[in-house]
C-alpha cells in the first residue's frame, strides 16, 4: 500500500527506533532462523523502551524487517485495541511513520501476542510472534547446555512426559496454549502462548512466521509452507478447543471465543477474540444473539471487548 | 562359542586438577554377573562409576562395551548421539539419591514410561500398562501409578528408580550405593528385590557400595579400591573370608558383622 505522503518518523530517531547495525544483526539472525526452521538463533537483544514481557522480542523483529511501504497490524489476544496492541502500534507509527491498519488482509506485517488472526494469512505477509520463553524443553531440563544437546541430537521423546502427565491428571491433554510442535520433522518448537486452537493454522501457512524472544535473546522462524505438527499420543490425538456457543456479536461458530462475565450475577457472553474478524463479519451482515441485557451499552455497540491475560 | 565379557574397562584415569581420583583402573564384567566395588569414602568408587557410565568424562582409558547388536564399541570414543542412545536403551544408572534419578513432580507412571517415550512409544494406554507391570515387579502398590514420587517413602523411590531403569531391559546397570540412606529393614527388602531382578532378567550390574554386607549378598565378584586404585579383586567369598591386601584386611575387620 502506498502512502500518499512519504512516511515521516519522529525527529531524532532512526527509522524504526533501532540503529542500522542492530537491525542488520537481527536480520542476520532472522536469515539463519529461516534457513533452519524451528531452530533458536541467539541474537543481541537490545533494551527497548518498554519492559520485558511486553513484546520486546517481537518489536525488535518487526523493527528489523519493517520498510517504508509496509502496513502494520498489531494484535494482543486477537484484539487491535488492547493496551499492548495500541502502545506498540503507536510506537511504530511514531518511529517509522508507516501506515497501520486493523484489517488482517491489508497488513503486510502482523505483530501478535497470544493469537493468530482468524483470517487466513497469505503469501507475502509476515507474522511476528512475541515469545516469553522460547525453549520447549525448559520444563524438562533447566540446563541450557543440555537442552542445546537435546535439540542437536533430536532427543525429544521426553517431551511426551509432559503430555502423559496431563492425561494422568485430567484424563486428556490439557495443555491449552504454547502447545509444543515439531517443525519440519526436525526441531521441537514453542509456538509462543497462542491457544492450541491456532496450532493447525501454523501448518503449511503461506505467510512467513517469525518469533522473537527479547529477554531470552532468541529468534526462530517457520518459513512459508513448512510442516508444523502438534505432539500427541496415538490414543489421545491432538484436538483443538470447541465451544457450545456462537459469538454473541457476529454469530461465528468457527472462531476462537473469549468468555466475558457481563454482570455481578454471573451472566456470561462469548465473543470472538479476533476483533477484526468479528467486525468484518458484522459489516457483511452477520449477527449474533446479542450481548446479554446487563452488558454496558458501549460494548454492545461493537467496541471490542478486550481482555488482558496472564 | 566362547563367552566374552560384556564390558571391558581398561586403564581408566580421571583427574581433578592435580589430584588423581581414579588411576589406571581396569575390570571386566561378564554377562549376568554382578560386580561389587567397595572401598572407603573418597577412594574413587563413584568417580569410576560415573566415568564408566558416561556421566563424567574420563581423562584416559577405554570402556569397551559389547552391544546387543554384536560389535564392541568404546563408549568413551563413541559419537555422542550413539552413546546417549545406548545409555538410554541398553544401560541403566541407579543413583544413590533417588531424587537425582527421578522426576519428583512427574507421576510414577510417567517416570517409568519416560525411557519408552524416548524410544518412540506413543500410545498412552500401553505406556501406562507397562508402568503398572513394572511397579508390580518392584513391589510398589500399582494403585499408586499416578502418584508423584514426592509422596513416596525413600525405599519406594529407590525401587521406582530401579523400575524406571529396567523398563527398557538394559543389559548393563550401574548402581551407586543403591541402599545408602535406607534403614535396615527397607534395605533388606531392596536387596531381596535386586537379587531377584538380577537373577530373573540376567542383567549385568556394577554396584558401588561401602557396605560389605550389601557386597556379600549381591556381588559375585568384588574390587577393593583405595586412593583411586584397585588394590585387590576376586570372588566375593574368597575376598571377604581371606583378604590378602592389608587394606582389605582392615576393611573386613572394621565391619561390624559380615
Amino acid at each position: 500500500m502506498n502512502a500518499m505522503t512519504e512516511p515521516v518518523a519522529e525527529d531524532g530517531y532512526n527509522f524504526a527506533f533501532l540503529d542500522e547495525q542492530t537491525k542488520r544483526m537481527i536480520r542476520r539472525a532472522i536469515l539463519k532462523a529461516v534457513a533452519i526452521p524451528g531452530h533458536q538463533i541467539p541474537f543481541g537483544s537490545r533494551e527497548m523502551p518498554l519492559s520485558y514481557g511486553w513484546g520486546t522480542g517481537g518489536i525488535q523483529v518487526t523493527a528489523a524487517v519493517i520498510g517504508r511501504d509496509d502496513t502494520l497490524k498489531v494484535i494482543d489476544q486477537g484484539a487491535d485495541d488492547t493496551t499492548n496492541a495500541v502502545s506498540i502500534r503507536g510506537f511504530f507509527r511514531r518511529m517509522t511513520g508507516v501506515a497501520t491498519t486493523e484489517r488482517t488482509d491489508q497488513a503486510t506485517i502482523v505483530q501478535t501476542r497470544h493469537r493468530i488472526p482468524e483470517t487466513r494469512l497469505a503469501e507475502g505477509q509476515v507474522i511476528v510472534y512475541q515469545v516469553p520463553i522460547p525453549e520447549p524443553l525448559r520444563w524438562l531440563e533447566p540446563r541450557e547446555t543440555e537442552t542445546c544437546k537435546m535439540h542437536g541430537l533430536a532427543e525429544y521423546g521426553a517431551m511426551h512426559v509432559k503430555l502423559y502427565e496431563d492425561i494422568v491428571r485430567y484424563g486428556r491433554i490439557e495443555t491449552a496454549y504454547d502447545y509444543p510442535v515439531m517443525v519440519n520433522g526436525r526441531y521441537l518448537m514453542r509456538p509462543s502462548p497462542i491457544p492450541k486452537f491456532d496450532n493447525p493454522k501454523m501448518d503449511r501457512m503461506p505467510a512467513l512466521q517469525l518469533f522473537g524472544a527479547g529477554r531470552e535473546k532468541r529468534i526462530y522462524a517457520v518459513p512459508p509452507y513448512t510442516s508444523v505438527k502438534s505432539l500427541d499420543f496415538e490414543d489421545h490425538p491432538f484436538e483443538v478447543e470447541r465451544w457450545e456457543h456462537c459469538c454473541a456479536l457476529c454469530g461465528s461458530n468457527d472462531s476462537f471465543l473469549d468468555e466475558i462475565v457481563v454482570d455481578d450475577s454471573g451472566n456470561r457472553a462469548f465473543v470472538c477474540s479476533d476483533t477484526d474478524y468479528c467486525g468484518e463479519r458484522r459489516a457483511q451482515g452477520h449477527q449474533g444473539a446479542g450481548m446479554p441485557a446487563g452488558y454496558g451499552q458501549a460494548a454492545a455497540d461493537g467496541a471490542a471487548p478486550g481482555r488482558k491475560g496472564d | 562359542m566362547k563367552e566374552q565379557p560384556i564390558l571391558e574397562v581398561r586403564d581408566l584415569t580421571r583427574r581433578f586438577g592435580l589430584r588423581t581420583a581414579v588411576r589406571d583402573v581396569g575390570f571386566e564384567l561378564w554377562p549376568g554377573e554382578v560386580l561389587g566395588i567397595v572401598g572407603e569414602s573418597g577412594s574413587g568408587k563413584t568417580t569410576l562409576l560415573n566415568c564408566v557410565g558416561g556421566r563424567l568424562p574420563a581423562d584416559d582409558g577405554t570402556v569397551l562395551y559389547r552391544t546387543a547388536a554384536g560389535p564392541a564399541v568404546d563408549m568413551l570414543a563413541l559419537a555422542e548421539a550413539k552413546r546417549r542412545r545406548l545409555l538410554r536403551t541398553e544401560w541403566g544408572f541407579v543413583h544413590q539419591n533417588p531424587r537425582d534419578g527421578l522426576r519428583l513432580d512427574v507421576s510414577a507412571g510417567g517416570n517409568v514410561g519416560e525411557r519408552l517415550m524416548a524410544l518412540g512409544h506413543r500410545h498412552y494406554g500401553n505406556l501406562r500398562q507397562a508402568a503398572i507391570d513394572w511397579l508390580a515387579q518392584v513391589e510398589i502398590d500399582t494403585a499408586r501409578v499416578d502418584d508423584a514420587p514426592r509422596a513416596f517413602s525413600g525405599g519406594m523411590q529407590q525401587r521406582l528408580q530401579i523400575a524406571r531403569n529396567l523398563v527398557t531391559h538394559p543389559r548393563v546397570v550401574l548402581m551407586d550405593e543403591p541402599t545408602g540412606g535406607l534403614d535396615v529393614s527397607v534395605q533388606a527388602r531392596l536387596l531381596d528385590l535386586l537379587r531377584r531382578l538380577v537373577r530373573e532378567t540376567g542383567v549385568s550390574a556394577v554396584i558401588v557400595t561401602h557396605d560389605l554386607g550389601v557386597a556379600r549378598l549381591l556381588a559375585d565378584r568384588l574390587l577393593v579400591m583405595k586412593g583411586g586404585e584397585v588394590v585387590e579383586g576376586g570372588l566375593t567369598d574368597r575376598l571377604l573370608d581371606d583378604p590378602h591386601h592389608p587394606y582389605t584386611q582392615l576393611l573386613v575387620s572394621s565391619a561390624l558383622s559380615v
